[in-house]
């Protein structure tokens, strides 16, 4: 047992040395802007570029439309498949993998095919339009994790019994999924909403092939032109994705454990 | 009052409630008329979603799957397929991709494996465990460019460890022949998101492992090592093996942090693709959809594997 312990260290420790390695050093290297001395020059460089302030606000704004759009086809779906359509669940359950499947680029390239500018759907024949598709585009990258957040949240909750008290108080079914449904599952929703804005943040091949002006595009020419802006937004961007992290920890303690009956 | 709930609730309770009433049964709804008028409701909270799946999954990989099997004029033929295996250049970053993909797996899997259960059965004290899996959470979601950015800062060319090494050990890791282009160059690389990965994964079905199955072994009087052999190595390998899996789809399709190094001159498949969706690089877009085909069969291929092991490892892991 002794032995084990000490062979269970030594593994922790190898790794922990992987991990923090290179983070400690991306942030070291982030450091040295300034000959001789430490300081945060990169970091004023980099939150001071106007381009980072637009594309960062442009990325922000796409992963909230994308929750939205996450959040109205999922809960909808997850909910009647509970209700009243169990046997639908392997179907949906399969659609929603597939984004695990079929890889980003794959979907982009299909996207571009379909809904380019002299097709009958024209998405990219306009900037609103190609960046509703990369919206859309986002909404099908995180649907396997929108979705499994979204079912289990539905599984703690008893979903018939609350459908039919609210039907008995008259309301009707936008009613009953806004102002009954969504409440009851809103931190399983967040969870999958934070997970989500951290997909989507930096993602690059979406955005670069459809040519829009969002923060993983601009990381790419950053990185491309520049020494120290690409460290100093390295560890931005692990900042926010452990934000994100945490704050789906910190949710998690709020949900409740279990559901009292099973449906 | 019957017909009128036999409308509401469905096509098989109608005919038993038309049987018990006499009037109703005599002329019965047509049951065309009742389905057409049921079918909306039925299916309204799904409709958004399997139109929005048709829309922007099933269809557009649709459009390439049958594109790859279509000359420019939309007759049927091979010769896309084919050219994937003839075409030396493509067919050379499929298997570099493969081998990227499969030893990153392979690696990040006993790696992660080795670090679950030091953390779970190692007796290292619980913040040990509560911090990794923390910090797994965080590292198996943090890949793409910022992933490659940190790596260069370290193990580039003026990155810290480079010429810690070379200062401090006079080591120059690039004279050893050290790349990120190379294969083992970004198989280090991925290994930062895949061994995190593994690790939320299978601490779990180590969790599972039941401690009256050691006793129970222990009491038949099998050593330590037969315990491992013949309970724990047969219980853990499938989602062992299922993950391993997804660890290498997940390799298969990241292209952002090989970009990121190496701009579009890397020859692995997905960077392949991004050139040829970006500029028409093969001067045939058929074959792009060729290659997207190849790719969506490798992951299919590799999930359909990884599915099954799964439902055979959840039989013991409840």
């Amino acid at each position: 047992m002794k032995s084990g312990k000490f062979w269970a260290w030594v593994v922790f420790g190898i790794g922990t040395a992987y991990f923090f390695i290179p983070l400690l050093a991306t942030f070291e290297f982030s450091l040295r802007m300034r000959r001789g001395v430490h300081s945060f020059d990169a970091y004023q460089v980099v939150l001071g570029d106007p381009r980072f302030q637009a594309t960062f606000l442009y990325s922000v704004i796409a992963a909230i439309f994308t929750i939205i759009l996450g959040v109205l086809i999922v809960v909808p779906a997850a909910y009647w498949i509970r209700l009243r359509l169990p046997q639908l669940r392997p179907i949906v359950e399969f659609i929603t993998l597939l984004p695990l499947v079929i890889p980003a680029i794959v979907i982009v390239f299909g996207y571009i095919r379909m809904y380019g500018s002299n097709s009958p759907l024209p998405f990219l024949a306009s900037d609103l339009g190609a960046s509703a598709l990369l919206v859309i585009g986002y909404a099908t990258l995180a649907l396997p994790y929108m979705y499994r957040a979204v079912d289990t949240g539905l599984r703690t909750i008893d979903v018939r019994t609350l459908t039919e008290a609210a039907q008995i108080l008259g309301a009707g079914w936008s009613t009953i999924i806004a102002r009954v449904i969504l409440p009851n599952v809103l931190i399983a929703v967040l969870s999958g909403a934070f997970l989500t804005f951290a997909i989507v943040i930096g993602e690059f091949t979406m955005a670069s092939l459809l040519n829009r002006p969002a923060f993983g595009p601009y990381l790419q020419n950053i990185g491309a032109n520049r020494a120290y802006e690409p460290a100093a937004l390295a560890i931005i961007a692990f900042a926010i994705t452990w934000g994100c992290m945490s704050l789906i920890q910190i949710l998690s303690r709020f949900a409740p454990k279990s559901a009292n009956r099973p449906n | 009052m019957a017909a009128r709930l036999s409308l509401e609730d469905g096509a098989g309770r109608m005919t038993d409630l038309s049987l018990s009433n006499q009037s109703i049964a005599s002329k019965p709804a047509p049951p065309t008329e009742a389905t057409s008028f049921r079918l909306p409701t039925q299916w309204v909270g799904v409709a958004p979603f399997f139109v929005f799946t048709l829309m922007f999954l099933i269809m557009p990989t649709l459009y390439l799957v049958i594109g790859a099997f279509q000359t420019g004029e939309g007759a049927f033929t091979l010769d896309n397929i084919l050219q994937l295996v003839s075409d030396p250049s493509i067919s050379n970053s499929y298997w570099v991709s493969i081998k990227i993909s499969f030893w990153s797996a392979i690696v990040g899997a006993f790696a992660g494996l080795a670090i679950a259960i030091a953390i779970v059965r190692g007796g290292l004290p619980n913040w040990v465990r509560s911090a990794t899996l923390t910090f797994s959470g965080v590292a198996s979601n943090f890949a793409g460019l910022p992933l490659a950015f940190a790596f260069i800062a370290t193990l580039g060319r003026v990155g810290i460890v480079t010429v810690l090494l070379r200062d401090i050990f006079n080591l120059n890791i690039y004279a050893l022949g050290f790349n990120f282009l190379t294969t083992w160059g970004l198989i280090v690389v991925y290994l930062f998101f895949q061994i995190p990965l593994m690790i939320v994964i299978i601490v779990p079905a180590i969790d599972g492992l039941k401690k009256e199955w050691n006793e129970a072994a222990a009491t038949l009087g099998a050593t330590q090592w037969q315990f491992w052999r013949m309970v724990v190595i047969p219980v853990l390998f499938p989602s062992f093996l299922g993950t391993v899996i997804l660890l290498f789809a997940n390799a298969f399709g990241a292209i952002a942090t090989a970009y990121a190094f190496s701009g579009p001159q890397l020859n692995i498949v997905p960077i392949k693709l991004y050139s040829q969706i970006n500029g028409d690089v093969l001067h045939n877009p058929q074959l792009g959809y060729a290659i997207a085909f190849g790719m969506i069969v490798i992951t299919g291929l590799a999930n359909v594997f990884y599915i099954w092991f799964r439902t055979r490892s959840e039989r013991w892991l409840k």
